[in-house]
C-alpha cells in the first residue's frame, strides 16, 4: 500500500459551475445584492441629510453631486434596489404564510415582482421629473 | 463558508473520449464525471457514446449499458430501477434527479452526468453520504411518546393520517438538500431540505408527544434558519415533494408558539 489515502483526497464535486440557472434561484441572489446595495443607499440618504442640516453651503454640493449624471445613474440604481428589495420582501410575507411553495406559484410571483418593481421605479423617477 | 470555485484538486479535467459503438444508428454522447481514489489525479470527464437502440430509455439504462459494453470501471449506486429506493440520485443536465427515472430523449445535446452537486466524492458517481444520514439522525425519525403503549396500533383518524401526505413519501435520496446552495455553503450547520421535510413530518404526525422538544431542537439559526426559499429543492424532489414548504411550516409554528 502507499502512503496516499484516498479518505483524505476525496475531491469536492462541482456546485455552481454544472447547475442549470432558474428563476427562483435567480431571485433569490438578486434579493441579497439589492439588500447589499441599499445599506450603500442608506449611507447616501445620510450624507444628503448631514448636507442639509450643515448650511446651505454644504448642501449645493453634495446635491451638486447627486444631481449630477452619474449621481442620477447611482440613485436610480438605489431606487430599483429598493423596490426590487421591497417586493422581495412582499414575497417572502407570502412564503411565512405557507403560501405560494408550488414552483408555477413561486415562479408567477417572481415575475409580478420583477413587473412591479420596474414599474414603480419609472414611475417614481417620472413623478420626479415631473415635479421638478 | 461559501467558496464559489472548486478547490483546485477537485477541479475535473478533460478525460477520455471512447469509441463510438459499430454499427449503431442512434447515437447519444454521454459526458461523465470519473474519479478513480488509488491514482488520487484530478476528477475527469470521460466521453461515452451510448446505442440508442441497445438501450432502454432511462439514464440509469445507458449507465449500464456503458458498464457493461464500453467501460466496466463506471462507478454508480442504483439498486430498484424504478424511482423507489433512491439510489442513484445524481446530477443529470444541471439538476438533481434519479438516474432510474429520467428519460434520455429529455435531454437536448450531450447528456452531462456528475455525482450530487458539493459533496465529497468517494469514486466517480459515488458522494459520501455519512453527514446527510447524520442529519437524519439527528431530527430523531422516529414516535416518541410517554402514553404506555397501546394493545394494538397508535390510531389515528383519517384527517390526521392525511397530514402526513407529501411528507412521508420521501426516500433519502438526497436530490434535495445537495440541490440547495444554502446546504452547499453550510452543511455543517444547517440541517437541509430533506432532514428538515422529515422534522416537520414527525411534528405533524397525531400520534408523536414530543413536539415541543422537536421545535425546541430545530429553533437555531442554522440549523433551520438557513434556508431562503430558493426552491432548488421543490424543482428537482424525484418524489414531487416540498421541502421548502415544509421548512416555512416549521418556522410558522414556531412563531404561532411565541405567540
Amino acid at each position: 500500500m502507499s502512503d496516499h489515502d484516498p479518505r483524505q483526497n476525496r475531491p469536492l464535486s462541482p456546485h455552481l459551475q454544472i447547475w442549470k440557472p432558474n428563476l427562483t434561484m435567480a431571485m433569490s441572489i438578486l434579493h441579497r445584492i439589492t439588500g447589499a446595495a441599499l445599506y450603500f443607499a442608506m449611507v447616501l440618504a445620510a450624507w444628503w441629510l448631514v448636507a442639509l442640516a450643515s448650511g446651505p453651503d454644504y448642501f449645493a454640493f453634495v446635491d451638486g453631486i447627486f444631481r449630477s449624471w452619474f449621481g442620477l445613474i447611482v440613485l436610480f440604481g438605489a431606487s430599483y434596489a429598493l423596490f426590487h428589495h421591497a417586493m422581495g420582501g412582499i414575497r417572502h410575507l407570502v412564503w411565512d404564510t405557507g403560501r405560494a411553495f408550488a414552483i408555477p406559484a413561486a415562479e408567477h410571483m417572481a415575475i409580478m415582482s420583477l413587473i412591479l418593481a420596474v414599474a414603480f421605479t419609472v414611475i417614481l423617477w417620472l413623478a420626479g421629473f415631473v415635479a421638478s | 463558508m461559501v467558496q464559489l470555485t472548486l478547490p483546485r484538486k477537485s477541479r475535473p479535467v478533460p478525460g477520455r473520449t471512447w469509441p463510438k459503438p459499430e454499427g449503431a444508428k442512434r447515437i447519444k454522447e454521454f459526458r461523465i464525471y470519473r474519479y478513480d481514489p488509488d491514482a488520487g489525479d484530478n476528477p475527469r470527464i470521460d466521453t461515452y457514446f451510448v446505442d440508442l437502440d441497445a438501450c432502454g430509455p432511462m439514464v440509469l439504462n445507458a449507465l449500464l449499458w456503458i458498464k457493461d459494453n464500453i467501460d466496466s470501471t463506471l462507478t454508480f449506486r442504483r439498486s430498484c430501477r424504478e424511482g423507489i429506493c433512491g439510489s442513484c440520485a445524481m446530477n443529470i443536465d444541471g439538476e438533481n434527479t434519479l438516474a432510474c427515472i429520467k428519460p434520455i430523449d429529455e435531454i437536448r445535446g450531450a447528456v452531462k452526468v456528475y455525482p450530487l452537486p458539493h459533496m465529497q466524492v468517494i469514486k466517480d458517481l459515488v458522494p459520501d453520504l455519512t453527514l446527510f444520514y447524520a442529519q437524519h439522525r439527528l431530527i430523531e425519525p422516529w414516535l416518541k411518546t410517554d402514553t404506555p403503549e397501546p394493545d394494538r396500533e397508535w390510531l389515528q383518524s383519517r384527517e390526521d393520517r392525511a397530514r402526513l401526505d407529501g411528507l412521508y413519501e420521501c426516500i433519502l435520496c438526497a436530490c434535495c438538500s445537495t440541490s440547495c446552495p444554502s446546504y452547499w455553503w453550510n452543511a455543517d450547520r444547517y440541517l437541509g431540505p430533506a432532514a428538515l421535510l422529515q422534522a416537520w413530518r414527525w411534528i405533524s404526525d397525531s400520534r408523536d408527544e414530543a413536539t415541543g422538544e422537536r421545535l425546541d431542537a430545530l429553533d437555531d439559526p442554522f440549523r433551520l434558519y438557513r434556508c431562503h426559499t430558493i426552491l432548488n429543492c421543490a424543482r428537482v424532489c424525484p418524489k414531487g415533494l416540498n421541502p421548502a414548504r415544509a421548512i416555512a411550516m416549521i418556522k410558522k409554528t414556531l412563531a404561532e408558539r411565541t405567540l
